[in-house]
């Protein structure tokens, strides 16, 4: 214990009873997110094993699904995922740099607004689009007749699709709502350059689910290059 | 540890009755809304209790049934139904849980000398979404059932069978939830919430072998979540990913599959290996010998539990070579079980042995665990693999782990810490009588399955040929021994809450920082956060630790 170690005699905010020091506590945090990714690599991993299987045992019908995706939406959310994790950082920067709490909304709404962009232009532009083309699994897909004997796989590939990209919308869906309450949070001033614990730790849980998409876009959209 | 920890952390003898984690508050909403690590642990312990009960019904069920050649009680259809869920409910809402979120919840941060889990409100979250997971399991049970068995291999379980497999796998992914968010807190929690002193070789070998089995909770759980996740999907809209028919692959359901859940044996057995730890060591009042090589090897086997899933695919299709090195793979995995016994077998060489109940349950578990674990290497053998699959051999095997060892040391566990969580001490006689009727039950039970597996007899089946029936008949007579066994110690354990006679600190005379505090422990487990300055287990060169009765 050195003599710097904040107690609780010092009576910070946030500090939870069960620990020594706030230190311990920020370790603990950022400990149990970084089990908690793992677990989330696994999760996802379930489905990159299943999608790599099929891929090899069907590269035709996974080129001819890949060409029902439109590079452009993807890529443009690509820069849009890649912008809020910048924001994000910002953000946190601003808190641990003691920071007033307006630049450090300043920095989280943007994030959300950028985590919104991309949920929109997924749904409206990319998901409808396939429902109205019949190229959604479970909702009337059409077997076209260009795609001839490959047909079911490249439904199966469609589903991988959904499920990833589905799955990685749950989790920015998720992520917002976790940016909502960090803003509360530091309207109320809750964080400090000493306690700003939950900014970090949900910011580490935005550039994992940032990451996933940066292996889904290449997976999904650019295979038929 | 020391005696100074002891006297401080003790409240003056003469003082009013003691305030400890049971009596500090009251009512149904003080546990219901309770962030003790302590009143989880209980919490933990009444649910999965219940659940035990209800699989415990369907396996009586099932055994009434294999009286007769014929079936003696139901039909076919609902003996699939029983199995499935006695299978399903045993695994995944009493086994894979049970000592974990009951004693581990308990002791992890008495043992490590905390106040509480690094993060006790996701703790209580945990049990929340643990029962919600159960409600839903008991649901389906109540309307109808499943009938895929516990392992719900495609295409049965997609496209076949019509019992409500969506709501059982959704059950089981719920309840999966839990499993991960218990398992980021104990590992947290162990790295960060350790008292001073408490070095990584100081901590009891129950914390390593409950910090291995964190890890497969961690990194194992999500797999099999996903995979029901794909199983429903595949089930609701069915677009092929394990049809063959339209370019799907069921044995890549078997992989994922078992990809976690045969880590998950591990996270059934190795809880229990830190319980036997702990048991070996209290009652022959030695140190482990070896502790470093008993801690390691729940971590080797941890990692090597990840690496052997392939075993239960020999016979579906799985490629030769594969086969092979699973088979290589899983007579690793021997090695740091048998590593284990060894050490133990060798802590009692020269030992001052005493026979209370739990010891009882220890030595039983030793003998049994020896013949599940010899038994598998059978199965991992790919030439009488061939012969002994899906039979009878098998279910014997992995009763033997599950229920002669990882519910041994559970009912050995709860024995030993039960005047610690209770402050009450339980009937000695008694609990050794219910150790040596589950010991002889048990047996009796699961010892006539191998030979019937051995001869041929099919696992699943409701029913058999005639010549299968005077081993099945002794089955059953054992499974009623079984059942005589365990409901002695719950009508004493709970009689001894009222009327057991008050335990003192430490009855036993055990080492161990939970030993140190009163009986039951206070809210925050100890007055003052104790400074350890010894390792584990110091019988040896420390005075005789006082046995304190009040």
């Amino acid at each position: 214990m050195s003599d710097a170690a904040i107690t609780h005699g010092d009576n910070p905010t946030g500090f939870a009873h069960q620990f020594e020091e706030l230190d311990q506590q920020h370790d603990a945090g950022r400990l149990g997110m970084w089990l908690f990714l793992a677990t989330e690599i696994l999760f996802f991993g379930g489905l990159f094993t299943g999608y790599t299987v099929y891929r090899s045992l069907h590269p035709q019908a996974f080129l001819l699904g890949s060409h029902i995706l439109e590079v452009k939406y993807g890529a443009i959310n690509t820069a849009v995922l890649i912008c809020s994790s910048f924001t994000m950082a910002m953000a946190i920067r601003s808190a641990q740099t003691g920071k007033r709490k307006g630049a450090i909304i300043g920095w989280l709404i943007p994030t959300m607004l950028l985590g919104a962009t991309f949920l929109f232009l997924k749904f409206r532009f990319e998901w409808y689009h396939d429902y109205l083309e019949h190229t959604m699994p479970g909702f009337g897909f059409y077997y076209r007749p260009e795609w001839g004997a490959h047909a079911p796989q490249v439904q199966m590939f469609m589903c991988f699709y959904f499920f990833m990209t589905g799955l990685h919308a749950l989790h920015m869906i998720v992520g917002i709502g976790i940016l909502l309450v960090l803003t509360w949070m530091t309207s109320r001033g809750r964080f400090t350059s000493q306690y700003f614990a939950p900014l970090e730790i949900s910011g580490l849980y935005w550039h994992f689910v940032d990451i996933i998409w940066i292996f889904l876009f290449p997976l999904l959209y650019l295979i038929r290059f | 540890m020391s005696t100074t920890a002891t006297v401080e952390n003790l409240p003056n003898a003469s003082a009013e009755p003691q305030v400890n984690y049971l009596n500090a508050r009251y009512g149904v909403k003080s546990w219901l809304l309770t962030v003790d690590h302590k009143r989880i642990g209980l919490l933990y312990l009444c649910t999965i209790t219940v659940m035990f009960v209800v699989g415990g019904i369907a396996a009586t069920m099932m055994r009434i049934n294999l009286l007769e050649p014929q079936g003696a009680l139901v039909e076919p259809e609902t003996y699939n139904k029983l199995f499935s869920t006695h299978g399903l409910v045993m695994v995944f809402f009493f086994l894979v849980p049970s000592i974990p979120v009951t004693l581990g919840n308990f002791l992890i941060p008495m043992m490590i000398g905390a106040r509480d889990v690094a993060f006790p409100r996701l703790n209580l979250l945990s049990w929340y979404i643990f029962a919600t997971g159960c409600l839903i399991m008991l649901y389906v049970v109540c309307t109808g059932g499943v009938d895929t068995g516990w392992t719900f291999y495609t295409p049965f379980s997609t496209t076949y069978s019509t019992t409500d497999v969506v709501l059982a796998a959704l059950s089981i992914f719920v309840a999966g939830f839990s499993s991960i968010l218990t398992g980021v807190n104990f590992i947290v929690t162990i790295h960060k919430m350790r008292a001073p002193g408490m070095t990584w070789f100081r901590l009891p070998l129950f914390i390593w072998s409950m910090y291995a089995s964190a890890i497969i909770f961690v990194l194992g759980t999500p797999v099999i979540a996903i995979t029901l996740l794909l199983l429903g999907v595949e089930r609701l809209l069915h677009v092929g990913i394990f049809d063959p028919a339209l370019g799907g692959d069921p044995l890549l359901f078997q992989h994922l599959f078992w990809f976690y859940s045969h880590p998950a044996v591990y996270i059934m057995i190795l809880p229990s290996m830190g319980v036997i730890s702990e048991l070996i060591a209290a009652f022959s009042r030695k140190r482990i010998f070896g502790y470093s090589f008993v801690a390691f090897s729940s971590l080797a086997i941890a990692i090597i539990s990840f690496l052997v899933w392939g075993h239960h695919m020999f016979v579906s299709g799985e490629s030769i070579y594969a086969g092979l090195v699973f088979s290589v793979l899983s007579f690793l995995v021997a090695i740091p079980s048998a590593v284990k016994v060894f050490n133990w077998t060798a802590t009692l060489y020269k030992g001052s042995i005493s026979y209370e109940a739990p010891m009882l349950y220890a030595l039983g578990f030793l003998g049994l665990f020896t013949i599940g674990g010899l038994t598998g290497l059978y199965l991992a053998s790919l030439s009488t693999d061939v012969h002994l699959s899906g039979t009878y051999f098998v279910v014997a095997h992995f009763h033997y782990i599950m229920v002669g060892a990882a519910v041994m040391a559970f009912m050995g566990g709860i024995h030993f810490w039960w005047p610690k969580i209770t402050g009450h001490l339980y009937p000695d006689l008694w609990a050794r009588i219910a150790a040596a009727i589950i010991f002889i039950g048990f047996n009796l039970t699961f010892f006539p399955q191998f030979v019937l597996g051995y001869l041929g007899m099919p696992r699943r089946y409701a029913m058999y040929p005639a010549e299968f029936q005077a081993l099945n008949v002794l089955s059953t007579a054992g499974a009623s021994v079984l059942a005589v066994g365990y409901i002695i110690p719950f009508i004493y354990l709970i009689w001894s809450l009222k009327y057991g006679p008050v335990a003192g600190p430490n009855p036993f005379g055990a080492k161990g920082l939970e030993w140190t505090t009163q009986s039951p422990p206070p809210t925050e487990n100890y007055l003052k956060i104790p400074i350890v300055t010894e390792e584990a287990y110091n019988y040896e060169t420390a005075p005789e630790p006082e046995v304190v009765r009040v």
